[in-house]
């Protein structure tokens, strides 16, 4: 019987050069490369956030909450028209955007058949919207603002826009979290006799709460942060009053830093990073609290 | 009747009233539950609002921009390579806001591709998950800042301190080299959240296979995993092109409103979002062509959106059927 | 081995808790079929039918639901064909069969829990009361009133122990004078007051696994339906828990009509009444199995004469 006998490789290298595979210099080259990417990103918004601060640190006085902002004076100008402002256009914001997104993801999710022409279209429409530039929504709320006889530059009009901008996201997370409550939930409550809309509105949605408010959240920074789509509201640039109320005028956080970092002064400058201040901390604290929320009630049962 | 019952406590005391006997004469509904009926409706109606908004969007904008293309001829204004709205000699070619647009979602891409991508396959391939857990929600934040602020930074610090002092790149107060510079730094988590995605999908099958053949790492990462996510790395990639494009705040305050045929990035240049924040702040009265030019520029903004959102949508559907 | 076809054990002694639990509980194996450990302390292969108090059984069931050429269809796939049977009132009906022949998917159907599912449709007549629960005007929520379900694996809602019982009592608008009353005399009746009394408030995933399927029992009967369906309510248990629920399905049997589906023949032989066995066969020629009811008849006489031959062959062991 003839033996066989293996012919030794011409280049076999021994297994211990196994590892080699990992460490030769095109590989190093490879991950040196990949890990520069990732600090790349993460150096960049560590500068971005030391320069901001330390440009801004020295307006972060009193008279930056307090005083009204103005043309002739920067140094007791304050950004106190929009604060205000900020707080309440996001307050008609979320007013508005959470139960219509709400509600609409609830549609989509639990009430409508797979055949449903309607609800493709919807969804169509939610895919796309969140895609559409913020610029563009500013358009619609100007032109519904006509529409509807209301002036353009007023709280309710900016509430629409942002609105607008966010809904496409607080139904795209919302019907994530939908999706993530246990089908064994709803089979529970209408084995029992409950209604369809009984057993949304008294289990899924209530259980679906963790979830729909990390993507609630996270949209309504977002909000906190756009100043296209109400540029073009008009008339919100040179605001030097608190708003007062739905139909009155106002101003936000990032136009007014808009506004003051187009000025050549330097002490503009220095105002509108010390506003970023602000803006960022509000920013990066309701991130914080959505991320807070997501892992506090992640935990499957 | 047994009565076993280990520790179940009495079984037969206090029984309940039994469940009548009779039995029921109709299984038709006892309620007419109005409300539930007005709860579904407002879900309906919720849901229609996007359908709404979309039609609100197209009518706003197509009504003011087909009185600009009452007086601007298609073709002129597709065209014409010159953007002189407000002065004396005034002509509508929307080409310089193009090539605006272009240069600086060209630049904002070239950063954001390779370092996204990079950030994404590093976090996806070699982080342990630790690594990844603190890592990718940072990454995240750079999506969180507000985009004036990063104009803010791009105006006072990328341009005079980067490019003028560091690198010695000449640049005056608007550049759009600085302006694309730091869109891209914004977009960097879109492109890298959505390729991370698509890149953990992968089933592991497929990568064991290719260590079973001996290929070390870095081979089947480039082989095996990013070929096989590339519909999710493309959506990613598209996804971060559609931002680039419709972004604002940045390039009006970093790019310039000086509205030109773009040649060197050096220099400043308008975008067409530029142009349409810069005309939203300026006093155009309402009802004239200056009014309606901005709603024509929003047109065309609008439109290349949304093909570059339908392509991204179909990449998008395309990844998630896969896996 | 005594021969069960000579020796009907018809005069069996009241077995006590303890004889319960030294008779071998059957394991699953990996296709889920019951199989039975031959050296058992128990001579005889075949499941005994325990006397345990038993009704005097007429020769046909006073029924309170009754199907009659019930087919259930998934698209164009025939799940379950054409059964004719009844339920009887104040009965246990046992459902048993190999997997795949359509015992849950026929439970499914008699609350109308199939309707959930995109694509189902139920041929034929299931009348509650003599009335058709597929008509027109049904509202399918008043049928699941009064037929309720208990399911294979518990699912308690995240709420407290309190709030899981009262929750339908509430949805379904019953005039109660004091819920408090309605939650301990479901406990109760469930066999759960007294280790769950002083933690009400807590939440329901506190409990263990048979302590959170008693406690979907007892939010069953809060609502006080007719029938309580049960698509193998032991299957995700230990034999203890398993024990103390069987109990309970016996006590519960004197207000309630009970269906159960059970993979355990055992199961089947010491709780219920009647028992139908279903078995699946491939279908014209494509490979599809459609669930067909075989043999549906006293449970004494299912597992000791049975009529048919593959019935005969299931209860022994010879195909699972």
């Amino acid at each position: 019987m003839a033996t066989i006998t293996a012919e030794p490789m011409s280049d076999a290298r021994p297994l211990t050069a196994a590892s080699h595979g990992e460490r030769n210099p095109q590989s190093l080259v490879f991950l040196i490369l990949l890990w520069l990417s990732l600090a790349f990103g993460l150096l960049v918004l560590a500068v971005l956030l030391v320069t901001t601060f330390l440009d801004g640190l020295p307006r972060m006085d009193s008279a930056l909450f307090t005083n009204y902002a103005s043309q002739l004076n920067p140094e007791t100008a304050g950004a106190r028209a929009a604060i205000l402002g900020s707080a309440l256009v996001i307050g008609v914001t979320a007013l508005m955007a959470i139960p219509i997104g709400i509600a609409a993801a609830s549609y989509l999710e639990e009430f409508a058949s797979r055949k449903s022409r309607f609800a493709k279209y919807v969804e169509l429409n939610v895919q796309n919207l969140a895609a559409v530039p913020a610029i563009i929504y500013g358009m619609l709320a100007a032109a519904a603002a006509v529409a509807i006889g209301l002036q353009r530059n007023t709280v309710l009009a900016g509430g629409i826009a942002l609105a607008l901008l966010i809904l496409p996201v607080v139904i795209v997370s919302t019907r994530e979290a939908l999706r993530a409550v246990p089908q064994e939930i709803r089979q529970g409550s209408l084995a029992l006799g409950a209604s369809p809309m009984q057993t949304l509105q008294r289990q899924t949605l209530p259980a679906a709460i963790p979830g729909i408010a990390t993507g609630t959240i996270l949209a309504l920074s977002r909000a906190m942060g756009e100043a296209a789509p109400l540029l073009l509201l008009g008339g919100l640039v040179f605001v030097q009053f608190d708003p007062n109320g739905l139909l009155s005028g106002f101003t936000t956080m990032p136009i007014q830093i808009f506004n003051w970092a187009g000025r050549s002064q330097e002490e503009f400058q220095q105002l509108a990073a010390a506003a970023s201040i602000v803006l960022l901390v509000l920013v990066i604290a309701m991130n914080g609290v959505a991320i807070v929320i997501r892992n506090k009630f992640s935990n499957p049962r | 009747m047994s009565t076993i019952s280990a520790g179940a406590g009495p079984s037969t005391t206090s029984r309940g009233p039994r469940p009548s006997s009779e039995p029921p004469t109709s299984l038709r509904s006892t309620r007419p539950r109005y409300g539930e009926k007005a709860a579904y409706a407002f879900l309906v109606v919720a849901a229609g609002v996007s359908i709404l908004t979309t039609v609100g969007i197209v009518l706003s904008l197509l009504l003011p921009a087909l009185q600009f293309f009452r007086e601007v001829s298609v073709l002129e204004f597709l065209t014409g390579t010159s953007w002189t709205p407000r002065f004396q000699q005034k002509s509508y070619g929307v080409l310089p806001l193009i090539t605006g647009t272009l240069w600086t979602t060209a630049i904002a891409l070239s950063v954001s591709i390779p370092i996204g991508l990079g950030a994404a396959i590093y976090l996806s391939e070699y982080a342990s998950t630790r690594t990844r857990k603190i890592f990718k929600p940072t990454l995240e934040l750079l999506a969180g800042v507000p985009s004036v602020v990063y104009g803010l930074f791009a105006v006072v610090f990328v341009g005079p301190v980067v490019l003028n002092q560091w690198l010695g790149i000449e640049v005056g107060t608007f550049s759009v080299l600085a302006a694309g510079l730091v869109l891209g730094v914004m977009i960097i988590p879109t492109v890298a959240s959505l390729s991370e995605d698509a890149m953990s999908a992968v089933p592991r099958s497929l990568r064991e296979a290719s260590y079973g053949l001996g290929a070390n790492r870095m081979r089947t990462v480039l082989r095996v995993v990013f070929p096989a996510a590339i519909s999710g790395i493309a959506a990613a990639i598209v996804l971060g092109l559609s931002r680039a494009v419709g972004e604002t705040m940045i390039v009006a305050m970093a790019a310039g409103s000086q509205a030109k045929m773009v040649t060197n990035p050096l220099e400043g240049g308008q975008t067409m979002t530029g142009f349409i924040a810069s005309a939203a702040l300026g006093d155009s009265v309402q009802g004239s062509l200056d009014y309606y030019t901005l709603f024509a520029v929003g047109l065309a903004l609008f439109v290349i959106t949304l093909i570059i959102n339908l392509i991204s949508i179909r990449l998008v559907n395309r990844f998630r059927e896969e896996y | 081995m005594t021969d069960p076809t000579t020796t009907p054990p018809v005069d069996s002694p009241v077995p006590t808790f303890s004889d319960l639990a030294a008779e071998q509980h059957p394991t699953l194996d990996p296709t889920g079929e019951p199989t039975v450990d031959p050296t058992s302390t128990i001579t005889t292969r075949r499941p005994e039918p325990i006397d345990a108090g038993r009704i005097e059984l007429s020769e046909a069931p006073r029924a309170v639901l009754s199907c009659t050429d019930v087919s259930c269809y998934y698209g164009a796939f025939r799940a379950v064909n054409e059964v004719t049977m009844d339920i009887g009132v104040h009965e246990i009906t046992a459902l048993i069969g190999p997997s795949g022949c359509g015992k849950s998917t026929i439970l499914r159907a008699l609350n109308r829990m199939n309707d959930l599912i995109p694509g189902t449709r139920v041929e034929g007549t299931i009348a509650y009361h003599g009335m058709d629960i597929y008509a027109k005007d049904v509202d399918p929520i008043e049928v699941r009133r009064r037929i309720g379900m208990v399911f294979q694996k518990p699912n308690p809602f995240p709420k407290s122990i309190y709030d899981n019982v009262a929750y339908g009592p509430k949805v379904t608008g019953m005039k109660v004078s004091n819920m408090d009353d309605v939650v301990e005399q479901s406990l109760r009746d469930a066999a759960l007051w007294d280790e769950v009394k002083d933690k009400l408030k807590q939440s329901a995933y506190g409990l263990s696994g048979g302590q959170q399927q008693r406690l979907c029992i007892a939010r069953t009967i809060a609502v006080k339906p007719e029938v309580i369906l049960m698509d193998e309510p032991c299957s995700a248990l230990d034999p203890i828990a398993t024990a103390r629920i069987e109990d309970l399905m016996l006590e519960l049997r004197d207000d309630y009509t009970i269906v159960i589906v059970t993979h355990n023949m055992q199961q089947a032989a010491r709780v219920a009444d009647r028992t139908a066995f279903f078995t699946a066969e491939a279908a014209e020629g494509n490979g599809d199995r459609t669930g067909h009811l075989v043999e549906f008849a006293e449970t004494t006489k299912i597992f000791s004469t049975p009529s048919d031959p593959r019935t005969e062959d299931y209860i022994s062991g010879r195909f699972g």
